[in-house]
């Protein structure tokens, strides 16, 4: 099992880096010049100036190399002198952003939270919903409710997140108008009535996300419970006679939850890039409005780190689906 | 021994899609889902023919309006019908959708079978689904909406070009479940006898692939095709949505949806058109894929 695992995160690291170089490849080969807007009345020197000043003077393999030391160099060492107090990344060059001026990762610093907390809440009252409801509905299995449950999680797949958020907005905002349709990230909660308001205008990102999460984790939950209740240890279970409470809820589901667990491992990247969607509709500040905010100001060193952190959750969470795979089960050990 | 009861059937043999279309018809949700599906494809080609009015007609005089019998869904702030760009933006998103997923499933048969059939090929190409599904694929797809429109607006006009990146760019996006399952089900298929006296009788690599494990696989493709169509849909809805997908001029559902958000406060109606058929197009046709998967599985049709 370790040495499973390390092989695993050394097989990580060529992974990472072939993915940095497809977007790299790709924002590189792509035609159009970052230069494009920059009126014609600036002489040529002044341009081949500006251009330097971007970082665009040199060969693409420098400038690839240049990233990958900001990245995975210059970074990590902010971030220790910003925990630490200490200075080693003192006059080393960031990634910045043509936009800001600033550097990327401080803009994604500060975006972050927001998108954590809409995303965050979300998945959890999406997994709190859907578990019970895979268990009855397999449990039940071809009862009315296994069926509503059926036809629940296929609209929640169906139903795109940019109608299914408008769709609240309009019954919610606009027709009750209960809840604010727009999410205000300057908002700082202090008391219980600033909470309240938090709460409020939470409300419609975490349901809209969360629809989407239910519908996927009841249908494994109701598949894996299947599995499990015809087997001949629930029989077993059953003739030496325990309840039926500790049947379903002890035995079956323990064995059910290990294939959804890993799924809910491997969802928690694409809940980040379905967000993306949701942030726009409700305008939450967070990491998906400030990528598509970068793709169309041709913000090209904030889009490739903005991209590339996404592919970094994702190799990394299919890692932590696999070794927690192996803890769970002890029959899938990769020995 | 004994006599046969009956020597010679007194039915003649029944082709094996009979079974499939008699198990598919017990799928309740699946019959409803493909007749939803064809009726949504019919109304949105054919409708144009009966219901004549231009999508892009500017009546400035009769903008904003609500439902009528002039105009059954109103009309939008520049007074074009509703209906009809209703179904001008479906033919659009309908096919890309087909042509998308008809893209993806070719690349995905394609690498699955060369990667079951040919162990040489089995770890380069399986490492290389891997390395597709580690890919942020929205914020992906994004970036090359942006970085690819100009150009090919310019070689192609504006409507082509960009038809040709949506579909490029979902069809090179998402090939890469399909190819797993392929593969999966030809590494098994391999190790068939029927493959194996193919192979005594001399039948070369290329007639055995199409003639012998091509259509066993043919089920899982055609239920990835089901399900292929609803995620192109959603995607093109979604680029659209963005921004980043087919220009304001020529409406596609997501499009219209995301121009009728500006309008939420006054016609909230307006959002509900693009919406609905959007997620109904995506209902019947996830259902329609339910339904084909137990039709062709073998194991399931006896019950």
């Amino acid at each position: 099992m370790f040495q499973f695992t390390i092989r695993r995160l050394i097989l990580a690291i060529p992974t990472l880096l072939f993915i940095s170089l497809m977007i790299f490849l790709l924002l590189e080969l792509a035609p159009g010049d970052p230069m494009a807007q920059v009126p014609l009345t600036v002489p040529p020197e002044v341009k081949e100036k500006m251009r330097e000043a971007l970082g665009l003077g040199q060969p693409m393999h420098i400038r690839f190399w240049k990233w990958i030391v900001q990245f995975f160099w210059i970074e990590p060492q902010v971030f220790l002198d910003y925990v630490f107090g200490t200075s080693f990344s003192e006059g080393k060059l960031r990634v910045i952003s043509w936009q800001t001026r600033s550097p990327v990762m401080d803009i994604v610093v500060q975006r972050l939270p927001q998108t954590l907390w809409v995303v965050g809440v979300a998945y959890l009252v999406g997994i709190i919903i859907a578990i019970p409801i895979g268990i009855y509905s397999a449990y039940k299995q071809y009862s009315i409710f296994d069926q509503a449950g059926t036809f629940i999680s296929m609209v929640g797949y169906s139903v795109p997140p940019f109608f299914s958020g408008v769709f609240v907005i309009v019954i919610f905002s606009v027709n009750l108008g209960w809840l604010p349709s727009i999410y205000d990230t300057t908002h700082v909660v202090r008391d219980w009535d600033s909470f309240v308001v938090q709460l409020r205008q939470m409300i419609m990102p975490v349901m809209v996300l969360a629809l989407q999460i239910t519908a996927q984790i009841s249908r494994f939950m109701r598949a894996s419970m299947l599995d499990n209740l015809n087997q001949d240890y629930v029989r077993t279970a059953r003739a030496k006679g325990l309840g039926e409470r500790v049947v379903v809820m002890v035995h079956v589901l323990r064995n059910s939850m290990i294939p959804v667990v890993t799924v809910i491992a491997l969802g928690i990247p694409s809940i980040f890039g379905g967000a993306i969607i949701t942030e726009q509709v409700f305008k939450v500040n967070g990491i998906g409005q400030l990528l598509i905010g970068a793709i169309q100001a041709n913000d090209l060193p904030m889009v490739q780190t903005l991209t590339f952190m996404f592919a970094v959750l994702i190799v990394l969470f299919n890692l932590i689906a696999d070794i927690l795979y192996g803890i769970l089960d002890p029959r899938i050990r990769y020995d | 021994m004994t006599e046969l009861s009956n020597p010679t059937p007194s039915k003649p043999p029944r082709n094996q899609w009979w079974d499939v279309w008699d198990q598919f018809k017990t799928h309740r949700g699946a019959l409803i889902g493909g007749i939803v599906f064809v009726l949504i494809v019919l109304t949105v080609f054919v409708g144009p023919w009966f219901w004549t009015i231009e999508a892009t007609h500017i009546d400035i005089r009769a903008r904003n309006q609500g439902p009528s019998l002039a105009h059954p869904f109103g009309t939008d702030q520049l007074g074009r019908d509703t209906l009809a760009r209703m179904m001008a933006g479906g033919q659009t998103s309908i096919s890309v959708g087909l042509t998308a997923m008809a893209l993806a499933l070719f690349l995905g048969s394609l690498v699955g079978v060369l990667a079951g059939f040919f162990r040489y090929l089995d770890g380069p190409l399986m490492r290389l689904t891997d390395l597709f599904l580690a890919l942020p694929l929205l914020p992906l797809l994004l970036v090359m909406m942006l970085l690819f429109r100009e150009p090919l607006n310019a070689a192609f006009g504006p409507e082509t070009g960009i038809f040709i990146l949506i579909v490029f760019a979902i069809g090179i996006t998402s090939w890469m479940p399909t190819a797993r399952i392929v593969r999966g089900d030809v590494l098994a298929l391999k190790e068939r006898e029927f493959v194996l006296a193919a192979r005594s009788i001399g039948t070369k690599n290329s007639s055995l692939i199409t003639r012998h494990i091509l259509p066993n696989v043919l089920s899982p493709i055609m239920v990835s095709a089901t399900l292929g169509i609803a995620n192109a849909i959603i995607t093109e809805s979604a680029l659209s949505f963005l921004g980043l997908g087919f220009p304001p001029d020529f409406p596609t559902w997501g499009r219209l949806l995301f121009d009728a958000t500006d309008y939420l406060q006054q016609y909230p109606e307006r959002v509900f058109w693009p919406g609905i058929a959007i997620s109904l197009t995506v209902l019947s046709v996830n259902y329609l894929g339910d339904g084909l998967r137990d039709a062709l599985d073998p194991r399931v049709r006896g019950r």
